[in-house]
């Protein structure tokens, strides 16, 4: 089995919610509560040393409940190689989670722009304001009930 | 309030740098505080370019999708052909033939020189060097002319397809690219005789915008920006796909993390991409000409014989052409080198036609992201210098 999601399940036992292996790609769905200190855990540990988040993807699965979700890719410079952690947001009018910019700066721009086209917000973020779409814009276009040609 | 008071007030200034200003390379707006001429802040304000092309995507069957993917760096088209190419392949298991891989690898190979000399035309012309600008350009052109008898287009070639290619090499395009392969190294030293040791250039790029390695992985760089301050990291080397680990090549590396050695860096990269189109170029003869497409119904168009005289075969083109690729529920993450950096395609299907959702990581977006970082305490001339370093592409920024 992939080492960070040995990792998680022994250090994290509670909050690991599934681990899925795709076309050689390992993916592990967390609960969203303690995602800092797991996120913190897998850049710390020798044996991942996920120092880098390669992106952050907001994710809206209507009509599926829970609703919206938060992605995030790995990379490890030492080991090569990549891993897939996945949040579902359990309230879907306001889907919140807790902001990882403490443990990558990059993920600053990532989550202004999660935000901005999917309308997740990240507690603790710094600055988090519209990125792509203008400050005044009304609605996430990323979202599946957001119209693709305007109202 | 007297004379002298007045003239001891401080206050900062803000300063819009763009919209449009020349040196931003699209249409970026940084919003300096400037202190005198020291920058306390840039907040860069990007979107302007904003097409939506990740929800575009979303109503689009995937090889609709492609032509949107031209669109996003389009200095570097056919890598992010490639780079979605590669995710949707993936996504379906496809394997494609060697043929494929390797004239794949020599199109994304002058597509990096072609977008390095960009870079280092309009970087020199910030700065005040006119003249790397036509040199660069010269040699682009013949670029762009190989695209252009690829797929009949210059700027946006449209060449990988999923599962194979639009076509095979036509006539004449192995003389044309040797031709290119073999002048290239003494037309790259005209560029290193313009500017590598030229006490202006080097002033003005020595030092600026510095980044140790450590800054590096915590701002997410990649590409030459991260090779640029040693970070000894290249996707085609560590992650090889498309049989990049067939070819020999070397990762130029530079120490400094100065606007000064990512110039080294790129500068040496041309010349290895250039070493790799050289040895695409003698291999491909070995590899049966023709063979430009997967063996696998799922994505390839049956052959005519058997779509007139097969019912299995009528079927099979009848759902391609009206329903289009249909690959397994799943998600995956693809990335490649691009010319940047890390181009990411997250690809999500529901097992319908159309992507789910689809999400690109591009390497000028998390690039420009750490601007704020390099210009802080900077001079305001020095911004020039780091934006044309960060070699940003806004369609890519801003998608």
């Amino acid at each position: 089995m992939n080492k960070a999601a040995e990792l998680l399940q022994e250090k994290f036992p509670e909050e690991v919610v599934e681990v899925t292996e795709f076309r050689g790609e390992t993916t592990i769905t967390v609960k969203p509560e303690r995602i800092v200190d797991i996120c913190l855990a897998l850049r710390d540990t020798p044996q991942t040393y996920f120092r880098y988040l390669s992106m952050i993807a907001g994710m809206d699965y209507l009509p599926q409940s829970p609703r919206f979700g938060v992605v995030y890719n790995l990379y490890s410079h030492r080991n090569h190689n990549r891993v897939t952690l996945k949040a579902l947001l359990p309230n879907d009018a306001n889907p919140v989670i807790d902001s990882v910019v403490p443990v990558w700066t990059t993920a600053n721009w990532h989550e202004r722009e999660a935000y901005d086209l999917v309308g997740i917000r990240f507690r603790g973020h710094p600055d988090l304001r519209r990125i792509l779409m203008p400050g005044d814009w009304v609605g996430h276009p990323l979202r599946k009930d957001y119209p693709l040609r305007g109202k | 309030m007297n004379g002298a008071e007045t003239l001891k007030r401080t206050e900062t200034m803000l300063l819009n740098l763009g919209p449009s200003h020349p040196s931003t390379h699209g249409v970026l707006r940084v919003l300096l505080e400037l202190d005198g001429e020291l920058i306390l802040r840039a907040d860069p304000d990007i979107g302007y370019l904003h097409r939506g092309i990740e929800k575009m995507c979303e109503y689009r069957t995937y090889h609709k999708c492609l032509p949107l993917m031209n669109r996003l760096d389009y200095l570097a088209g056919e890598v992010n052909n490639f780079g979605f190419c590669l995710a949707v392949e993936k996504l379906l298991d496809v394997e494609v033939p060697k043929r494929v891989q390797y004239i794949r690898v020599m199109m994304a190979e002058l597509t990096r020189i072609a977008s390095h000399l960009f870079w280092l035309g309009t970087h020199g012309h910030d700065l005040g060097a006119m003249t790397p600008l036509f040199y660069a350009f010269r040699e682009r052109e013949k670029i762009m002319d190989l695209c252009e008898m690829v797929s009949g287009a210059r700027m946006f070639p449209l060449y990988c397809r999923i599962g194979g290619l639009a076509g095979d090499l036509p006539e004449g395009f192995i003389p044309a690219a040797w031709d290119f392969v073999k002048t290239f190294p003494e037309k790259h030293q005209d560029y290193h005789n313009l500017l590598t040791k030229n006490q202006i250039w080097i002033e003005r790029t020595k030092g600026v915008g510095v980044m140790t390695p450590d800054e590096v992985l915590d701002w997410g760089w990649s590409g030459p920006m991260a090779r640029g301050s040693g970070v000894n990291w290249d996707l085609r080397r560590d992650n090889p796909y498309s049989s990049y680990e067939d070819f020999d090549f070397v990762v130029p590396l530079a120490i400094n993390g100065d606007t000064y050695d990512r110039y080294l860096v790129r500068m040496e990269e041309m010349l290895q991409a250039n070493r790799i189109v050289r040895q695409v170029l003698e291999r491909l003869p070995d590899l049966p000409p023709g063979d430009i497409k997967a063996k696998d119904p799922r994505v390839s168009l049956p052959p005519k014989d058997a779509v007139y005289n097969d019912i299995a075969g009528l079927i099979n083109h009848f759902k391609l052409i009206q329903e289009g690729i249909t690959p397994p529920q799943g998600e995956v993450y693809q990335c490649i080198e691009a010319p940047k950096g890390e181009m990411g395609f997250y690809v999500v299907s529901d097992g319908s036609p159309k992507p789910f959702r689809l999400k690109v990581r591009g390497p000028s977006f998390i690039n420009l992201s750490a601007l704020d970082k390099l210009a802080r305490g900077r001079l305001l001339a020095d911004s020039i210098a780091l934006i044309g370093t960060m070699d940003i592409v806004l369609a890519d920024v801003d998608r």
